[in-house]
C-alpha cells in the first residue's frame, strides 16, 4: 500500500491529464509516487496510454474521388476567371 | 494531423498563383482527417463530405484573404468546424453542440474502489488486468476503438479526434473548437476513459487475449 494520501479513485481521474504532462509540479509528484507504488493505478495509466496509442492508429477515409475532382475543377476555373 | 511540406507563405503564393499541385497536394493531405473532422460535428458520412467540400470551395475563394495570423492548417479546420456546426444546426442534431456535458461523476465505476467500511477506502478491490502488449493495435480493437468514439458525445467526439486521431496539441484544439483549456482536458479525460472501459469490457470478454 502507498504512503501517499491520496486515493486510487482520486487518481484515475488525473492519468490522463498527467500523460500529457498538463499537471502542475506538486500535483504530478503526487500521481508519479503514487503509480510508482500502485500496481492497479499503473495497470489503469498503462491502458489509458494505450487507448491513446490505439486512437493514433485510426485510419481515416478518403474523400471520395468525384469530390476529389470537382474541387480540382472548382480551383481551375476560380483561378482562370480571376485572370 | 498530416504535414504539409513547405511553408505556409510559399503554399499560399502558389495557391494564389493558381498552381493546382498545391492545390491537390492540400487536398490529398488534409481531407481525411477533416473528414473525420466533420463526421464528428454533422451526423451523416454524407453531411461531412459535403462540409470538407463546401471548405474546400471557401478555401479557394478566399485563399487571397490569408492574413498569416494563425497556420494555414488552423485557418482552413477553422473554417471546417464552423461550416459543421452550420450544418449540424441545420440537421438539429440530437445534442447540440452547446449543452456542454462536463457532469462531475467519476469515470471509473465506484465499484471498482473499496467502501467507507473496507480496509482500504478509495483504493482497488482487485486490479485492472495488464492488457496484452500492442492489443489495442489489433485490427478488431481499432475497428472497436471506431466504433466507441461514434458513440462519444458530440464534444468529446470531436475533442478526442482532434488530440488523439489527428494529434492536435491541446492548444490547437481549444482554437479549433472554442473550448476552454480546462474544459478541452475534461473533455478529452472523460473520452480516453469511455473508450478505455469499451476496450477492457472487449478484452476481458475475451479472456487474457
Amino acid at each position: 500500500m502507498n504512503d501517499d494520501d491520496s486515493t486510487c479513485a482520486e487518481v484515475v481521474e488525473l492519468v490522463s491529464d498527467y500523460l500529457d504532462g498538463n499537471l502542475p509540479e506538486p500535483e504530478a509528484e503526487r500521481v508519479a509516487d503514487h503509480l510508482a507504488g500502485c500496481p492497479g493505478c499503473t495497470a489503469y495509466f498503462e491502458q489509458v496510454r494505450a487507448t491513446s496509442a490505439g486512437l493514433g492508429k485510426v485510419t481515416t477515409e478518403d474523400l471520395p474521388p468525384d469530390v476529389r475532382t470537382s474541387l480540382l475543377e472548382a480551383f481551375r476555373e476560380s483561378r482562370k476567371s480571376q485572370q | 494531423m498530416a504535414e504539409v511540406p513547405g511553408d505556409d507563405a510559399g503554399l499560399v503564393a502558389r495557391l494564389c498563383a493558381g498552381e493546382e499541385a498545391a492545390f491537390a497536394l492540400l487536398v490529398d493531405s488534409w481531407s481525411a482527417s477533416m473528414l473525420r473532422l466533420a463526421r464528428s460535428i454533422v451526423s451523416t458520412e454524407a453531411s461531412a463530405a459535403e462540409v470538407v467540400q463546401e471548405t474546400w470551395l471557401a478555401v479557394v475563394t478566399s485563399v487571397d484573404r490569408f492574413e498569416g495570423r494563425s497556420s494555414l492548417r488552423t485557418w482552413v479546420y477553422r473554417i471546417l468546424v464552423n461550416a459543421a456546426k452550420r450544418r449540424a444546426a441545420q440537421e438539429q442534431r440530437a445534442v447540440p453542440w452547446a449543452s456542454l456535458s462536463l457532469a462531475d461523476e467519476p469515470t471509473v465505476d465506484p465499484d471498482a474502489f473499496q467502501g467507507a467500511d473496507e480496509p482500504y477506502p478509495g483504493h482497488w478491490r482487485s486490479f485492472p488486468e495488464p492488457w496484452p502488449e500492442q492489443a489495442t493495435l489489433s485490427r478488431e480493437v481499432l475497428q472497436l476503438i471506431r466504433e466507441a468514439v461514434e458513440r462519444l458525445p458530440a464534444q468529446q467526439r470531436a475533442v478526442i479526434t482532434l488530440r488523439d486521431i489527428e494529434g492536435c496539441t491541446g492548444p490547437e484544439t481549444c482554437e479549433l473548437l472554442d473550448l476552454s483549456e480546462g474544459n478541452q482536458r475534461v473533455l478529452l479525460h472523460r473520452a480516453r476513459a469511455a473508450v478505455r472501459r469499451e476496450i477492457a469490457d472487449y478484452l476481458g470478454k475475451d479472456g487474457e487475449r
